[in-house]
């Protein structure tokens, strides 16, 4: 079976005897890329799959297996298990803001005002509970809803109005930090209760060892159980289905995954509830984008708006969602920021922390061009740009090289989607 | 042509449509009958697509009547025409690139189970159809980027097919196609008429026309010019109705050329 379709030449064409050719009609289709069986089956659709440009996630994963391999050998403090369970917490609020960046970039689209929202989900829950004294609970709901709130305005505005997402947001993001400069008032800082909610969403490990045994078990056997039924499925529907063997190789390198990880925490302060949270937050998106009817429209608009109104799509309802999604997952993520410092100030949402958020949701792999990624490029990319913040600070590198080294990854990771983009749409998989 | 019933699935009576001054549809008759293939002919302008939106509910008529199954109804925007079982295929495909062919042809429409989407089901059924309809292509699980054009345009009719429409108007379905494609789309149109749907068929091509049409409806500057049987009827005198009979520009030509070579 050829692996590459270009080799596919007219004079096979010619060559054909017109017999065979009808005798064929109810065969199967020779062009179809049939996977061989077994193991050289992986290496050769692997093969392909690099040549037609769809990476996935490998260049990534490669990016920050060398990001990582640099800074140990620079620093042997770099992979110990203190410092990576920090990474992991402290890139929750920047994960966060890039997994509702995600939602955005899939219909094509940008949000620049997802730095100044966050700010003011911080602000306004620092003002509520303790200016105030409102409850904690209600006051953390209603941080969250302003972010909803502003996400609907500018989704509004760009879907019904019909201004660019990009200027709207842009607005935005001037808008919502005068505001939050506005209630935060004259003395600037609002320090948090340490024992608070908010304060232990980033404070608060599961010291037991069995959280994070029982967590990694509960991921995996979740994750075999799913795909085992549903290739049962398959097969009884008489669909192509996954081999048994690829269930259990993908089974078993996300179990080799959740237990280093686990045992990882486990040698220092236990599992974070942050990352336990973010994990969750990962894993609903996900399934929201791919396996409902919703998700499935967030696609369709990103590849192509006009298809989709004729399919019944009700675009504006969509587009408004999802820019409130994206306000709300900024809020959140502001929430989990004020929660690192314990304190809600006028420099929250400002600096890099937008260009971050949505450097994430690219280095992931997330197409800038619609239609294409995942929530968990998210995690992916926001891993590698703490990474880089945490391995330089060690360094005792200040903060204009960080910028720099991180515009340069973000600068590899937009070439390569533009290149693999290019060559996706020679071999057809735009 | 594949028995013909009595009563047109379709039928027009004296259809009228204005845009402002400009007086788009006169008068227009037109019948389709289940497992018929009608083409409809005309110059730019003479009021193809205009007649096909005010089927397709697009535009609402002014004037006239429009019978289904013998029975007067108004369709006044789109839904109403889907819901008497109207399918249109338009000329630009509505199809989304990055998506693949099962979720394109349920896109709007997904199977549902228990809120989630019922992949392994819509992949049957939509193996099922693309196999009733003969329709090959690779895989039903690549993105629609990777078909040619003439697999784009049969994954557009086919998805038309899932609702059972007893009416499907094509347009211009093989305009933007090779030679080969071209082919699989006219065989895709006559196993539409096969399976009892009545198709309209709007073209520029007189080949395509001849090869599938059972009728051809000419219209000339929003007006019927001829309704004529395709297989007692000669390509000229088709295009003679398209262009305006003897008195047009070519004709003149050729007179003036005649008389000039006599000279």
């Amino acid at each position: 079976m050829s692996i590459d379709k270009t080799s596919e030449t007219p004079e096979d064409h010619v060559v054909e005897n017109p017999e065979a050719a009808a005798a064929a009609v109810t065969a199967v289709d020779p062009r179809l890329l049939v996977r061989e069986q077994g193991l050289a089956g992986y290496a050769s659709e692997f093969k392909r799959k690099m040549k037609a440009g769809d990476l996935g996630s490998i260049p990534v994963v490669l990016g920050l297996v060398i990001i990582w391999i640099i800074f140990q050998s620079l620093n042997s403090n770099f992979l110990t298990a203190g410092n990576l369970s920090d990474i992991s917490v402290a890139m929750v609020g920047t994960g966060m803001i890039a997994v509702g960046i995600v939602f955005v970039l899939l219909l094509g689209e940008i949000d620049l005002s997802v730095g100044s929202v966050s700010g003011v989900a911080g602000a306004a829950f620092a003002v509520l509970n303790v200016t105030h004294g409102m409850n904690e609970y209600l006051a953390f709901v209603l941080a969250i809803l302003t972010g909803t709130v502003a996400g609907a305005i500018h989704g509004f505005v760009f879907a019904r109005i019909g201004v660019p997402a990009f200027a709207v947001t842009l607005a935005g993001l001037l808008f919502w930090n005068g505001f939050m400069l506005q209630i935060l008032g004259s003395n600037g800082t609002i320090n948090l209760d340490s024992n608070g909610l908010v304060a232990k969403l980033t404070s608060y490990y599961f010291t037991d060892v069995a959280a994070a045994y029982v967590l990694a078990i509960g991921v995996t056997a979740v994750f075999f159980l799913s795909s085992f039924y549903g290739n049962k499925r398959r097969e009884a529907a008489g669909v192509p289905s996954r081999p048994l063997s690829e269930t259990i190789l993908r089974t078993a390198l996300l179990a080799i995954v959740a237990f280093a990880v686990a045992i990882t925490y486990n040698q220092y302060k236990g599992l974070p509830l942050a990352v336990v949270i973010f994990i969750a937050v990962l894993l609903i998106t996900d399934f929201v984008l791919r396996r409902t009817a919703y998700g499935r429209k967030i696609f369709a608009l990103g590849g192509s708006v006009e298809a989709s109104r004729r399919a019944g799509i009700n675009v504006e309802m969509v587009r408004i969602s999802v820019f409130a999604i994206s306000g709300t997952f900024a809020a959140i993520g502001g929430l989990f920021i004020a929660s690192k410092i314990a304190s809600a100030n006028q420099g929250a949402g400002a600096g890099d922390l937008l260009m971050n958020a949505i450097a994430a949701a690219v280095i992931g792999g997330t197409s800038l061009f619609g239609g294409r990624g995942r929530t968990w490029n998210a995690l992916l990319g926001v891993l590698v740009i703490v990474s880089i913040q945490y391995g330089l600070a060690l360094q005792g590198i200040a903060s204009p090289i960080q910028y720099m080294i991180t515009g340069g990854v973000l600068l590899a990771t937009v070439v390569i989607d533009a290149v693999t983009r290019k060559t996706q749409k020679t071999a057809g998989r735009a | 042509m594949v028995h013909v019933s009595a009563t047109p699935v379709l039928a027009l009576r004296g259809v009228s449509k204005r845009f402002g001054a400009v007086q788009a549809l006169t008068d227009v008759e037109l019948e389709v009958h289940a497992g018929e293939v009608v083409a409809l002919v005309g110059d730019n302008g003479a009021g193809k697509s205009t007649l096909v939106k005010t089927i397709a509910g697009v535009h609402p008529i002014d004037e006239g009547a429009i019978e289904w199954d013998g029975k007067a109804v108004h369709i006044n925007k789109p839904q109403d025409a889907q819901g008497l079982g109207i399918a249109t295929v338009y000329q630009d495909l509505a199809l989304c690139d990055n998506i693949d062919v099962v979720g394109n042809l349920y896109l709007g429409r997904e199977l549902k189970k228990r809120g989630i989407l019922d992949e392994v089901e819509m992949e049957r059924r939509s193996r099922e159809l693309l196999d009733t309809l003969s329709i090959r292509i690779p895989s039903v699980r690549i993105p629609i980027a990777s078909l040619s054009g003439g697999q784009r345009q049969t994954v557009a009719i086919a998805r038309s097919m899932l609702g059972e429409p007893k009416l499907v108007i094509l347009d211009e379905p093989t305009a933007a196609l090779g030679v080969e494609q071209t082919a699989q789309v006219l065989d895709l149109v006559e196993r539409l008429r096969e399976r009892g749907h009545a198709v309209i068929l709007i073209s520029h091509n007189m080949a395509d026309v001849k090869a599938v049409a059972d009728k051809v409806a000419v219209l000339r500057l929003g007006r019927n010019n001829g309704i004529f049987e395709v297989k007692s009827t000669s390509q000229e005198e088709i295009i003679s109705a398209i262009t305006g009979a003897t008195e047009n520009a070519v004709t003149r030509r050729a007179a003036r050329s005649n008389g000039e070579a006599q000279k």
